[in-house]
């Protein structure tokens, strides 16, 4: 029994800020506890939540998740700032260190950007395309709870066993058994491979989703700009994640069962790992920012009030990129030896990259040329967007040319580049995306006032945060340095980035503020076109109902909503009473959430080794895949006279 | 509230250029990479400029336009400039910003590509010094096969020759990075990877390591101090005469102990202890010049 406790409380998880966490994190939940139980609201919390399958509930929770991972990720990044805010500084213990920079990187890409990537997914794409839901919305709900399980496994490893700490790449030899005792790196593993599973698996739901479901008439080269960058996303996910799975898979076999694929005895190749893993990692890049480029297409040509610009040049910018995203991985690490001629090829496959890219930045401010460009919230972040991915872009160049990166690879000039592109490109789109369709998902606006806040605290913050790190690129300031010595002239850069990132998490916390401000108080959105939008989703009442469309759109234009407007075709959109047919609507169910408490035991018994826990999850996921194909009875039939009497409470019947 | 708006854009740009300007007025002796020491390290440096003043123009340029976008279309009453809600499409504007860019890379590709090649082998010297490098957890064990001597967290070379670093490693993986003599390359087990760099002038050359590699990874440091070559020659006979050598049991403790150790001088080292083929060039040329000789030696 001792024995037990030992491996899942070692000392190491035992510092003192982490048992005020957990004391924090089990209050919290017993809170939660009792407000469900004392407002009876677990059957509400059951039906209406945990076994939904419904797209918006769905991604409305990929959204609370993200923001909750920001919130972690970002407590990680302003510990690791304040450890670097001084020379030999020493607030956080040395292994501490090591373990809140692995678990800030892989959060922020895996359990953060990812999941909120989705909940634009869920939250846009179906009624950008006139549909009533996704393609497989079972597995769509399977994938929310993948990476539920996913992110639950990773964020328990720092309360109950200890933290992996060999950074979010985690390249072997370091991450094997003899150089990395103990069952962090185990978490890691089996986190990102369940969570895996489920971004696959979306991205073969919304591959089929855009290509089958979309409206009559809307062809592809009608599709809004947001539906082109996710169909190829989703294509991008299905080809890059495996090489992730074989990778995890093998550094897993070498820790649980002792085989060598990676380790530095009996011939293991430590490089493969590397190569495997950029063989996902760079496409995953575009994964991240792909999405975003969508988002900004949409806001910055519904708040010009104009067509986008080059929307053929865009699409093929997009494929281009795809395509190229792929030919690029080894200039992660051209000081592996790779030999001249490989490095050359992938120095310029990547400095080629920046041509599509390059296309896409002009069309987005000639979008704006000949416009009228109004600043809400959402156009601000993708303002912001244009001058800081720039400078992100164009440092990218500078590492791409081989010899160039020789000197910057891993030095606070790579940190800072690739900060600049995934805060700058991937966290702006999203907040763009979030602050747009906000009012679509709940019913009301953000506030604008305190939105201004928040972008401009976190926009200042970012500035101050990164441009220094360029500094210490220069300066020889190498990545994941625990503590550093005066007189090396990295001290203020250091001390004005920690600054910076203070002050955007002060951005965060007004963002958080405003969310629940806005519950309350904010804007409600009556007309379901707040923005005077462009495409589909603004046909709908905010929040659309369960079945979204009432009446299928037929599409004749790109920008579907807005010509209907300008023909007074809007009336199309809406039902006659007498022909309200009934609609056919995926039914909830439990398989999914089920599905997510047997990979957790799964995942849990794998970490700890404890083989006949493991056992008993896999079983369990066996049995609940083999259950869901006897589960004939997965559609329910919406009767026409809910129909008519919700479109009625909504003013949208004819006659 | 209107009329302030166009001031608030001038600010945003005014506010960007101080960040940049931060990073290019920054030319003190600390920004190491901007000092080059020696050859490569100037080689690389050339095409960080190159790059840099190309990607400079390439900035500046988006954010003059977006900043005329701003100030010019702003939806506000009275606002002059055209409005054409359907412009979508401008053939020759949209080839002029393909070629452009197009350009731009070609003009950085050539140099890249040359300096690739260039930096990826020795250049012709009369005695190029061979130094094997291996990294331990935590610390750096240097060996000089031609000299039969070895450092331990310092290393001494000629200046105005170039050395022949060759790594590996006994451990994670490290990078062997030097800034002001030249770029990075890694140290991996099992594996020796040729890394050729040159001090033109004596001086003393902090190096570090750029891959995390462990708890005290920190303690990746070391200290090159390039010396004349007479100077060179009299400390390593005087090395050879008076310390002690590294005995396969001093060796041991070295990799098995995962600690940083203070620098430390021996007269031997084990010869079995660096693997032996090297992956990628040698002093014999590059690998396709061995390939060929390989293959041009090879009995029919």
């Amino acid at each position: 029994m001792s024995n037990i406790l030992a491996r899942l409380f070692p000392p190491k998880t035992r510092r003192p800020d982490e048992v005020v966490i957990e004391i924090g994190i089990i209050l919290t939940m017993v809170f939660l506890v009792y407000i469900l139980t004392s407002k009876k609201k677990w059957g509400w919390l059951w039906r209406e939540w945990l076994t939904s399958v419904d797209h918006k509930r769905i991604g409305i929770m990929y959204l609370i998740s993200a923001i909750l991972m920001l919130f972690r990720g970002g407590v990680d990044a302003l510990m690791i700032r304040s450890q670097l805010m001084v020379p030999n500084n020493h607030v956080l213990p040395v292994g501490q260190y090591d373990e809140l920079f692995t678990t800030h990187g892989t959060i922020m890409i895996f359990f953060m950007a990812m999941p909120l990537i989705f909940a634009m997914f869920n939250l846009a794409i179906p009624f950008m395309i006139g549909s009533r839901d996704v393609a497989f919305p079972r597995l769509n709900a399977m994938s929310f709870w993948l990476f539920a399980c996913g992110a639950a496994l990773f964020n328990m490893s720092f309360l109950v066993g200890g933290s992996p700490n060999a950074g979010w790449t985690s390249y072997p030899p370091l991450t094997e058994l003899a150089f990395n005792p103990g069952v962090g790196q185990n978490y890691y593993l089996l986190a990102i491979q369940i969570a895996g599973i489920g971004s696959i698996a979306t991205g073969v739901n919304f591959l089929i989703t855009i290509l089958k479901m979309r409206a009559p008439g809307m062809t592809l080269m009608r599709m809004p700009m947001f539906v082109w960058t996710s169909l190829v996303t989703s294509a991008l996910i299905l080809f890059a994640f495996p090489p992730l799975t074989v990778a995890l898979a093998m550094t897993m076999l070498d820790r649980l069962f002792g085989s060598n694929f990676f380790t530095i005895t009996h011939g293991g190749m430590p490089m493969m790992y590397v190569n495997l893993f950029w063989l996902f990692g760079h496409p995953e890049v575009y994964i991240l920012v792909l999405p975003s480029f969508g988002i900004f297409s949409e806001v910055v040509a519904t708040f010009s009030r104009k067509r986008l610009f080059g929307y053929t040049a865009m699409v093929w910018s997009v494929l281009t990129i795809t395509f190229l995203s792929y030919g690029t991985w080894v200039h992660h690490f051209f000081t592996m030896g790779a030999g001249p001629g490989v490095n050359a090829f992938f120095g310029v496959s990547t400095m080629l990259i920046a041509i599509p890219t390059g296309i896409k930045i002009f069309n987005w401010i000639f979008t704006m040329w000949y416009g009228r460009v109004r600043t809400p919230v959402a156009m601000l972040w993708a303002l912001a967007f244009i001058p800081t991915f720039v400078v992100g872009g164009a440092t990218g160049v500078m590492l791409g040319a081989v010899v160039g990166d020789y000197q910057f690879h891993n030095s606070y000039f790579l940190i800072a580049h690739f900060h600049n592109v995934l805060i700058g490109g991937t966290v702006f789109g999203l907040l763009a995306g979030v602050y747009y369709w906000w009012p679509k998902t709940f019913g009301y606006k953000l506030d604008e006032h305190q939105g201004r806040w928040f972008f401009w605290l976190f926009f200042i913050g970012f500035w101050i945060t990164f441009m220094p790190q360029y500094a210490l690129g220069f300066m020889g300031m190498t990545r994941r340095l625990y503590t550093y010595p005066p007189g090396l002239g990295w001290s203020i850069p250091n001390l004005i980035s920690t600054l910076g990132a203070f002050t955007m998490g002060a951005g965060f916390l007004v963002f958080v503020y405003s969310i629940r401000y806005s519950y309350k108080h904010g804007e409600r959105d009556l007309s379901g076109d707040p923005w005077d939008g462009r495409t589909l989703e603004w046909s709908l009442p905010s929040p659309p109902p369960a079945y979204n469309f009432a009446r299928i759109p037929v599409v004749s234009d790109r920008d579907a909503w807005w010509e209907m407007k300008q023909q007074n075709q809007t009336h199309v959109i809406r039902v006659n009473a007498q022909d309200v047919q009934p609609i056919e609507m995926p039914k909830s169910s439990s398989i999914p959430f089920l599905m997510f408490v047997a990979f957790f035991v799964f995942g849990f018994g794998m970490v700890f080794e404890w083989w006949w826990i493991a056992v008993l999850g896999g079983l369990g996921v066996v049995a609940l895949l083999i259950a869901g194909t006897f589960d004939y009875e997965d559609h329910e039939e919406i009767h026409p006279e809910t129909i008519r009497r919700i479109e009625g409470s909504l003013g949208r019947l004819q006659g | 509230m209107t009329p302030k708006r166009p001031k608030r854009a001038y600010r945003y740009i005014l506010f960007m250029s101080l960040g940049i300007g931060l990073l290019v007025t920054g030319c003190g002796q600390q920004y190491v990479l901007l000092h080059p020491a020696g050859p490569v390290a100037h080689s690389e440096l050339g095409l960080i400029y190159l790059s840099g003043a190309l990607m400079l123009f390439i900035i500046l340029l988006v954010w003059v336009l977006l900043a005329i976008v701003l100030v010019r279309f702003r939806d506000k009453p009275g606002n002059k400039a055209p409005y054409r809600p359907l412009w979508e499409h401008n053939r020759k504007l949209e080839l002029f910003w393909l070629g452009l860019s197009l350009a731009i890379v070609i003009v950085i590709s050539i140099p890249t590509v040359q300096k690739t090649y260039a930096l990826d082998k020795l250049p012709p010297a009369k005695d190029p010094v061979v130094i094997d490098v291996t990294a331990i957890q935590y610390k750096w064990l240097f060996e000089y096969p031609q000299q039969h001597i070895a450092t331990v967290n310092y290393v001494n070379i000629p200046s105005g020759v170039p050395v022949l670093f060759e790594l590996t490693a006994e451990a994670p993986m490290n990078t062997f990075w030097v800034p002001r003599l030249g770029g990075m390359e890694y140290t991996m087990p099992g594996e020796v990877l040729p890394l050729w760099l040159e001090a033109s002038k004596s001086g003393l050359y902090p190096g570090r390591s750029g891959q995390f590699s462990g708890r005290g990874f920190v303690h990746m440091t070391f200290n090159v101090r390039a010396v004349p070559m007479n100077q060179f020659r009299n400390w390593v006979t005087r090395v050879q005469k008076q310390n002690h050598p590294l005995t396969l049991s001093d060796y041991n403790r070295l990799v098995d102990r995962h600690i940083w150790v203070s620098p430390a001088t021996y007269s031997s080292y084990p010869i079995s202890t660096f693997p032996k083929t090297t992956h990628g060039f040698t002093l014999h040329g590059n690998m396709y010049t061995q390939m060929k000789n390989m293959f041009m030696n090879m009995p029919s």
